[in-house]
């Protein structure tokens, strides 16, 4: 990890919800940072809180959401301490997102065209002859055959893998430093997931951009993140790259993961579920969230949070089993 | 064990009638000429992208809909209009929706409990409620908690709910329909195992259908293919899964999300130009040359029927692959 620099840091994020039930911690201090032209992966089941993390850094939340802590530094500066104003064009300009469903982005009566032609207008000073020339071009670049004819469909006369490409060429139209996907692919069906995939693979080589991928599918973040962040409960259980990840997983919880999917030719082999149902982000426990599911739990895991500690240069963990062994191993060495 | 299969499918063709606008009809396709067999306490996966028919093939085999035409034998015996309620007991269905397909209204012991009403599967009412109470255990749920209502219950819970319901008339063989889909993926284990427990222990037969191909693959002992109506290619899960012939099976296979960087990094996805035609217009000949890379002019002519390549492999395609 050398000779990158920092596009985004984040620090100790807290987010909530303020519910008439109370208080939903759904994000619990989570930190990472983003490097310039990096794919990063964002994975973790329903309700772990990956949403809410973009929507955080985005500050799109809504009502009763609310960041109550931390910092999200964007080259240094934090953007949490940005006008609505600024904020705006922040958004607009140097960061842009994209959803499952891709009608979030899409108007419904007015033409690919007609939307297309306005997201770049907002951002670029170009004549109407550029803009429809950059149109045609964004098509083109996210693989939309006929372009022509598409700026004059409908979003509901394209098919889903379709509609797809020209939310991200929507997305892409102010050239943001990053991108950040929210579950792109998991209406799609495989093939169609496939070309979006290699699509935005190819997207961010041409154009140098960061993504944020967010997934719950661990097959797609292996398949093409640089380093991944793994959620539970609204924290970071580790981060690392993919290998680090998959090959040397250091938290309970991910571990688990990996033993309950299915493996490509494993058909003989009992899978390994995680028992029990995700924690109640009303009642979040003082330990370590995954606690009442795991099967090596020791006594402080109920008591305390894990500490963060550094694996190695690429892998960071936090669970006390993972703590343990890094002292044990220590421990060992200076006996030896 | 008998020598013919429990489930023995013939032609099975399945076609709606849509309006294309005020005037035209057209004729919709959704299953074109099906066969399969399903042994006792075999699972047999269908696999294939939303719209190609599995849904409405595991349907008609159940005749919730009138089939257009073709047979289906139930342990050798042909299901018709009139006797298709004596075999309703044996063949069962779970749906993929846990939160849709059970009524929130309901407790656990009512959703359970009414198959075994419809069918008078008991005597006292201290029978029935010893009778849910030894369903609701054989999945995994807690007995005490029979009186709880559907929407008390999470996602797995609740698909587990479905199955119990599914298993109170002791089925032979059950059509599950994405049972997993909705699911997260350290419950879906949970429930890909209760599925595996309850074949082992009862021998029941499953028409397993989804769309995640790891999932099938680690289920079923077969795998049958479709595209457009059809089914491409079918044969043994280790078979389909390491060496597909079909030129859509291989890249439906190179195209599965592996959760193991290097095999990611290694392999080569094999990527297919544009969409699935419309079932409303479907070009002649095969069903998938318009996306086929090896397609000549003799497939765009006849469409391909399934030829046997040894072992219970069988492809449809002129050009089979390897
Ligand atoms: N509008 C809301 N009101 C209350 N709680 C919410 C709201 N939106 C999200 N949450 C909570 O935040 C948690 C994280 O949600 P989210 O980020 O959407 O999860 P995911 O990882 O599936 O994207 C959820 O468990 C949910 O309970
Ligand atoms: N009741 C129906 N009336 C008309 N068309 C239908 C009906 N049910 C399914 N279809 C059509 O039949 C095709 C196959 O659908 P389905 O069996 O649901 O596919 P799958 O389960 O593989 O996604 C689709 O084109 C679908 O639109
Ligand atoms: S029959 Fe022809 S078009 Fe169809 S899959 Fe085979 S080679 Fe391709
Ligand atoms: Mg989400
Ligand atoms: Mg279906």
């Amino acid at each position: 990890m050398s000779e990158t620099t920092t596009l985004l840091q984040v620090n100790d994020l807290h987010t909530s919800f303020f519910t008439n039930s109370g208080e939903v911690k759904a994000i619990n201090g989570i930190s990472f940072s983003l490097d310039r032209g990096k794919i990063l992966g964002i994975v973790g089941e329903s309700g772990s809180g990956k949403s809410v993390t973009a929507y955080s850094l985005l500050r799109i939340l809504t009502d009763p959401g609310r960041v109550t802590a931390g910092q999200v530094l964007f080259n240094g500066e934090d953007i949490l301490t940005y006008s609505t104003q600024k904020m705006h064009s922040f958004r607009g300009s140097r960061i842009s997102m994209i959803f499952q469903d891709p009608m979030t982005s899409l108007n419904p009566v007015y033409t690919i065209g007609n939307q297309l032609r306005e997201a770049i207008r907002i951002h670029t000073d170009r004549t109407r002859e550029q803009v429809h020339a950059r149109a045609l071009e964004m098509l083109t670049l996210v693989g939309v055959n006929e372009p022509e004819k598409r700026l004059k469909q409908y979003p509901h006369e394209l098919s889903g893998g379709m509609r797809q490409r020209v939310m991200i060429a929507m997305a892409l139209a102010c050239e943001p430093d990053i991108l950040i996907a929210d579950e792109p692919t998991t209406a799609l069906d495989v093939t169609i997931q496939a070309q979006i995939l290699e699509l935005m693979q190819e997207l961010q080589h041409k154009l140098g951009m960061a993504i944020i991928m967010i997934t719950h599918d661990l097959g797609v973040i292996a398949d093409i993140c640089d380093e991944i962040i793994v959620m539970y409960a609204g924290r970071v259980c580790e981060r690392g790259t993919a290998d680090e990840i998959f090959y040397n997983p250091c938290h309970e919880y991910t571990k688990g993961l990996i033993r309950s999917i299915p493996t490509f030719g494993s058909t003989h082999e009992k899978l390994t579920p995680i028992a029990g149902n995700p924690v109640d982000l009303l009642k979040l426990p003082s330990g370590c969230a995954f606690a009442s599911r795991c099967d090596r739990a020791m006594k402080i895991c109920l008591s305390d949070p894990p500490e963060e500690i550094r694996v190695n240069e690429n892998h960071i963990a936090a669970c006390w089993v993972n703590v343990k062994n890094v002292y044990d191993e220590a421990k060992e060495g200076q006996d030896q | 064990m008998s020598n013919h299969p429990l489930i023995d499918v013939r032609n099975l063709k399945q076609y709606f009638t849509v309006k294309a606008d005020m005037i035209t009809k057209l004729q919709l396709k959704a299953v074109d000429d099906v066969s399969f067999t399903i042994n006792q306490g075999e699972t047999l996966g269908l696999v294939g992208e939303s719209g190609c028919g599995k849904t409405t093939v595991g349907r008609a085999l159940l005749r919730l809909y009138k089939p257009t035409a073709g047979e289906v034998y139930f342990d050798g015996n042909l299901i018709t209009d009139d006797n298709i309620d004596h075999y309703r007991k044996d063949m069962q269905v779970v749906f993929q929706d846990p939160y849709s397909s059970l009524n929130p209204r309901m407790t656990m012991a009512d959703i359970v409990g009414e198959p075994l009403d419809i069918h008078g599967l008991y005597k006292t009412k201290a029978e029935r409620k010893e009778k849910i109470a030894e369903l609701v255990q054989l999945v995994g749920l807690n007995s005490d908690h029979a009186r709880r209502y559907a929407h008390e219950f999470s996602g797995g819970q609740r698909q587990r709910i479905g199955i119990a319901r599914a298993l109170a008339v002791n089925p032979r063989f059950i059509v599950c329909d994405e049972p997993v889909s909705a699911l997260d993926v350290s419950i879906q284990a949970q429930i890909i195992n209760t599925f595996e427990e309850l074949q082992e222990k009862l021998g029941i037969a499953y028409l397993f259908i989804a769309h995640d191909l790891l999932v099938v693959q680690h289920m079923s002992s077969r795998i049958a293919v479709m595209y457009l109506g059809k089914i491409v290619e079918v044969g043994p899960a280790d078979e389909i899964i390491f060496h597909p012939v079909h030129p859509y099976t291989q890249s439906l296979i190179s195209a599965i999300p592996l959760p193991d960087p290097k095999a990611a990094r290694e392999r080569r996805r094999i990527i297919l130009q544009g969409d699935v035609p419309s079932p409303l217009n479907m070009p002649a000949g095969c069903p998938f040359r318009s996306r086929c890379r090896y397609a000549t002019e003799e497939c765009a002519q006849v469409c391909p029927s399934l030829e046997d390549m040894g072992a219970g492999h069988q492809v449809a395609c002129y050009h089979p692959q390897g």
